[in-house]
This record gives structure tokens, C-alpha cells and sequence, in this order.
């Protein structure tokens, strides 16, 4: 402790904040961290949000051509999935629903089109735990006989390459953030060693009073952790903001999907504490920097 | 003045080379008793330095053995050396003085280093500063310090700690014969506290100001022992500075 207040009344290793390389490394590297992170962290969200949505969801299409047969296959389908365990509802999806869908390729008018362009009836499936084969199977079979025009088909597999990508994009970001926290680290090791360099005299001087390697490696350690502070702390507004900008705007687009990626408290805790690790990182590496060219004296 | 009991330093058969070179210091074999005032001579490049070095444990030498307070520093793992130098003073030839900080600073720097509290160091440092004369100069950086008040700085910086051996080289050097021997006079009041002293210095005036002081002789590398002062015991309590200024 009195290390501590003899660095407070005297600074050994003379430094003006935010003067030399490790505070502005620092700053960059938090901000890249904190972006990849939520980033990885928002397409975490997504997949679960889209996982939980649709791992139980089953589309029955009824694919006739002939309207009044169409119906009445999608009237006695509804009925009879009500009717099969494990369904916890069978709904029709809304003619208004459907317009709405073909409405890009279809044009606003439906009445011509409509008639020569016939779009089958939907049936939304929910059950009460995951689509198994199993279930699929026993589903299409029972359809079979009754509404031999139904298609069934298990929501998450339309998604599962999505699925895929969004995992290998998570990945990809955890990879970024390790990588960023490695870079960070070599930064300030280079920084610590010219601060070495620049404060030679001085340490040795400590050195023959009879300072020990670890205060010395204090006063480094201490000194690089006030910069890796003030950088982490400016580094993380600028990633917050930069996110905060980035989700505003995804949500803007008003995407059922986009929207189950957004970031909960518990998300925002982990990002709060990337500076932190930042700091913690370059006080370590500075320490064991030092500490290394200190062994080299006597 | 009465010889202490036992010792401070040992060297025995201690030999030192600079990486391939030749030895710069050869069989150098000494014992320094505790409350003694020891005169390091010789001409210059003949190894006062590479010596007092070996004695701050700056150097390794490279052959031989040392023992201080009666632990063998040779083999001493580098862990436990910082408290061994605490108990050293030294007065660098080029002062050492850490340039961005202040003469009460550097000053308080060995109390500092030892832990010891801030409230505790304002006093003495003030007290020293006074004493050597720079109690105006406490705030003066070393850069606007004239030579010889660095120097003065540097003695009051090896004193404040009352370390228990003080090494010293050329600490009147840069400084006018009054101020030398005040400082002297400070040495001598260490010393007499029980604090041993070396003192290395080409300038024989000096030595005539401590008559009780023993006196090593380095010569191209070699201690010789012209006074007896070396030997174990001492041949005669104290060297005559007479004898030396006849060789």
C-alpha cells in the first residue's frame, strides 16, 4: 500500500493519460470487442428466439387446384389434427393472410389472377414439444386417406440452413473477440516494453534501492491499468453506441426474425464488463512484461 | 574507537570480468568489520568502481566468494537480494538521480521503496535536505540542480535510510573543499552511529580527515594491503594516513 501512495505523491515511471499508445489501443479494441460480442451474442438471441418459435411448428398446404375441394380437404385436416395428441393448435392461416403473402408477385388485384393462379390453403401446426420424424410420419399418414392434397412439413427444417449460418456467424464472433483480446494483449506488451525502455535509468535505479521486481512491475502494471481503463472506458461507450445505432436500425426494418435478436440485460452485463476484462488483460500483460525484462537484472 | 565483533562483508579470492574481456579485478580478498570507515584508493582505472559494484550487488563477479551480513549473495536467490540492498546506502559517481522527480523525492525514495509510511517520511526527508543544504532546492527537479548540489541530493538520498553499510564513490567530487568536509563530517556521524563506511576516492587530503579511518588500495585490479588494515584481524586497529601518503 504505501507502494501505492508513493506512486500517487511521486509518479516513478512519468506519464501523461492518454499520451501514449496503450489508453488509444485500448479504446479501438474495446469498441471492435464490444461490436462482435453483441453481435454475437444478438444472433445467439435470434437463433434460440427463432428455434423456440419454430421448433414445434408444422405447415399442412393443401395443394388443390380445385377451390371447393381445397376447402373442404383444409376444413377436415383442421378437424382432425385438433383431434391428434400432442397438437396444441390447428389453425387455418386467414385468406387475408394469404393474399397478403402473394401480394408481391401477385399484384394487389387477386380476383383474376386468383382464379387461374390457385394458392393453397395453410394450415398452421403447433405442437407441444419439438417436430420429431416420428410425429411427422404419424401426421402424414393420418392426412393421407382424408385430405390426400395435404403437404406436411416441419417449419424448422425450411430455416435450418439459416440456422447454420447464423451459428457459424456466432462462432465467428467469438473467434473475433478472442483474437481482438490477443491483440490487445501484444499491444500493450510492446507498449510496456518501450515504457521499459524509455524508464531504463529509473528502474534500475529502483532496482539498486532495493526495489523488488514485483513493486516495480506494480508501478507498470498500475500505471498501464489507469490508460487500459480510460481507453476501455471511451472504447465501450463508442461499441455501446455503435450498437445501440446498429439495433435501432434492425429493428426499424420490422422483421419478425430480426426482431428475436435483440440484447437482454444479461447481455448488456457481459458487454459491460468487456473493458474491464480489457483492463485486466493489459495489467496482467504488462506485469508479466515487465517481470521477464526485470529477470534479466541481477 | 573500539573494533565490533564479527563482520559485514567477506570476499574471498573474488575475481571479475566484463562478458570475455580480461579480469578488471583479481584476488581480491577482504573483510569489512561493522562500524568501521574504510578509504577505497587508486588511480583511476584501477577498479574502485567494478569493486564498489561488487559490494551494492550490482555485479556478479565471476569467480570467488562474497558474504554480506554473514549470508553468502553469491548464491542468494534474486528474490531476497532487494532486502540485502536496503541495507545498503550508495553514492553513485554519476549520481543516479531519477530525473522527473524532485530533490525531497529522490530523497524520500529509499524510505519509500522500504514501505516506510508517508508520515513518516516528510520530517527526516525535510531534516537531510536542511542538513546538506538544499532545504530551499526540496522542489527543484535534478536538471535545474547544480553538479554539486546533485551530488548532495545523491549523499542525503544514500543517508536517509541509515543504511548499515554506506558505499560511496567520489562523493566529493564535484563539490568545493568546505562542503566536502561537511559531508565528511556526515559520513563520520553515520559511521559513528554504527553504520560502516566506504568511501572510495582519489583524493588523499580527504583521508587525513578521518585519522581513524582503514584504508584498501587498488592497483590495476589488485588490492594491496599497505597498512594492515585488511588482514583478519586487523594488524593495527587503524591505518596511518601517513603510511599511505609515503607509498
Amino acid at each position: 500500500m504505501s507502494w501505492l501512495r508513493m506512486e500517487r505523491r511521486a509518479q516513478l515511471v512519468p506519464q501523461a493519460r492518454m499520451a501514449g499508445p496503450v489508453p488509444w489501443v485500448i479504446a479501438i479494441m474495446v469498441a471492435l470487442t464490444t461490436i462482435a460480442a453483441a453481435g454475437g451474442l444478438a444472433l445467439g438471441n435470434l437463433a434460440q428466439a427463432a428455434r423456440a418459435e419454430l421448433s414445434g411448428g408444422l405447415t399442412v398446404q393443401i395443394v388443390e387446384a380445385d377451390p371447393a375441394e381445397r376447402e373442404r380437404q383444409a376444413e377436415l385436416a383442421v378437424s382432425l389434427l385438433a383431434n391428434v395428441a400432442g397438437v396444441e393448435k390447428a389453425q387455418r392461416v386467414a385468406d387475408s393472410e394469404l393474399r397478403a403473402l402473394v401480394e408481391p408477385w401477385l399484384g394487389e388485384d387477386m380476383g383474376a389472377a386468383g382464379d387461374m393462379v390457385p394458392v393453397p390453403a395453410l394450415i398452421d401446426v403447433r405442437l407441444s414439444g419439438p417436430v420429431t420424424q416420428a410425429k411427422l410420419r404419424n401426421i402424414r399418414s393420418l392426412l393421407k386417406a382424408q385430405a390426400p392434397a395435404a403437404q406436411v412439413d416441419a417449419q424448422s427444417s425450411w430455416l435450418a440452413p439459416v440456422f447454420s449460418a447464423i451459428s457459424s456467424l456466432k462462432w465467428l464472433a467469438a473467434g473475433l473477440v478472442i483474437l481482438l483480446g490477443a491483440t490487445s494483449a501484444a499491444a500493450v506488451w510492446l507498449a510496456a516494453r518501450s515504457a521499459l525502455g524509455t524508464n531504463r535509468a529509473t528502474i534500475e535505479i529502483v532496482h539498486l534501492l532495493g526495489g523488488s521486481d514485483g513493486q516495480i512491475a506494480r508501478i507498470f502494471q498500475r500505471s498501464v491499468g489507469i490508460d487500459a481503463l480510460l481507453g476501455g472506458v471511451a472504447g465501450a461507450l463508442l461499441g455501446a453506441g455503435a450498437v445501440l445505432l446498429l439495433g435501432q436500425q434492425f429493428a426499424a426494418l420490422g422483421s419478425g426474425m430480426v426482431a428475436g435478436g435483440g440484447l437482454g440485460w444479461a447481455d448488456w452485463l457481459a458487454i459491460a464488463g468487456i473493458p474491464f476484462a480489457g483492463v485486466l488483460i493489459a495489467m496482467f500483460t504488462a506485469r508479466l512484461t515487465v517481470l521477464a525484462a526485470l529477470r534479466k537484472m541481477l | 574507537m573500539t573494533m565490533p565483533e564479527g563482520d559485514i562483508v567477506q570476499f574471498d579470492n573474488v575475481g571479475l570480468r566484463y562478458g570475455a574481456g580480461k579480469e578488471v579485478l583479481s584476488d581480491i580478498s577482504f573483510t569489512l568489520y561493522p562500524g568501521s570507515f574504510y578509504f577505497l584508493t587508486g588511480a583511476s582505472g584501477a577498479g574502485k568502481t567494478s569493486l564498489l559494484k561488487l559490494l551494492y550487488l550490482a555485479q556478479r563477479p565471476s569467480r570467488g566468494a562474497i558474504r554480506m551480513f554473514g549470508t553468502d549473495v553469491i548464491t542468494l536467490p534474486r528474490a531476497r537480494l532487494p532486502a540485502f540492498r536496503r541495507r545498503l546506502g550508495v553514492v553513485f559517481q554519476d549520481f543516479r538521480l531519477v530525473q522527473h522527480l524532485s530533490a525531497f523525492d529522490n530523497v524520500a525514495l529509499p524510505l519509500r521503496v522500504s514501505g516506510v509510511r508517508e508520515s513518516e517520511i516528510t520530517r527526516p526527508v525535510a531534516e537531510m535536505l536542511e542538513w546538506v543544504g538544499l532545504a530551499d532546492r526540496a522542489d527543484a527537479r535534478p536538471a535545474t540542480l547544480s553538479g554539486g548540489e546533485q551530488q548532495r541530493v545523491a549523499i542525503a538520498r544514500a543517508v536517509i535510510a541509515r543504511p548499515d553499510m554506506l558505499v560511496a564513490d567520489e562523493p566529493t567530487g564535484n563539490v568545493d573543499p568546505e562542503l566536502a568536509l561537511k559531508l565528511l563530517r556526515l559520513f563520520e556521524a553515520l559511521n559513528r552511529l554504527g553504520t560502516t563506511v566506504v568511501v572510495a576516492t582519489h583524493d588523499l587530503h580527504l583521508l587525513k580527515n578521518v585519522p581513524e579511518s582503514l584504508i584498501m588500495r587498488l592497483d590495476k585490479g589488485r588490492l594491496s594491503d599497505p597498512t594492515g588494515a585488511l588482514r583478519y584481524p586487523p594488524r593495527r586497529p587503524f591505518s596511518r594516513i601517513e603510511e599511505e601518503e609515503a607509498l
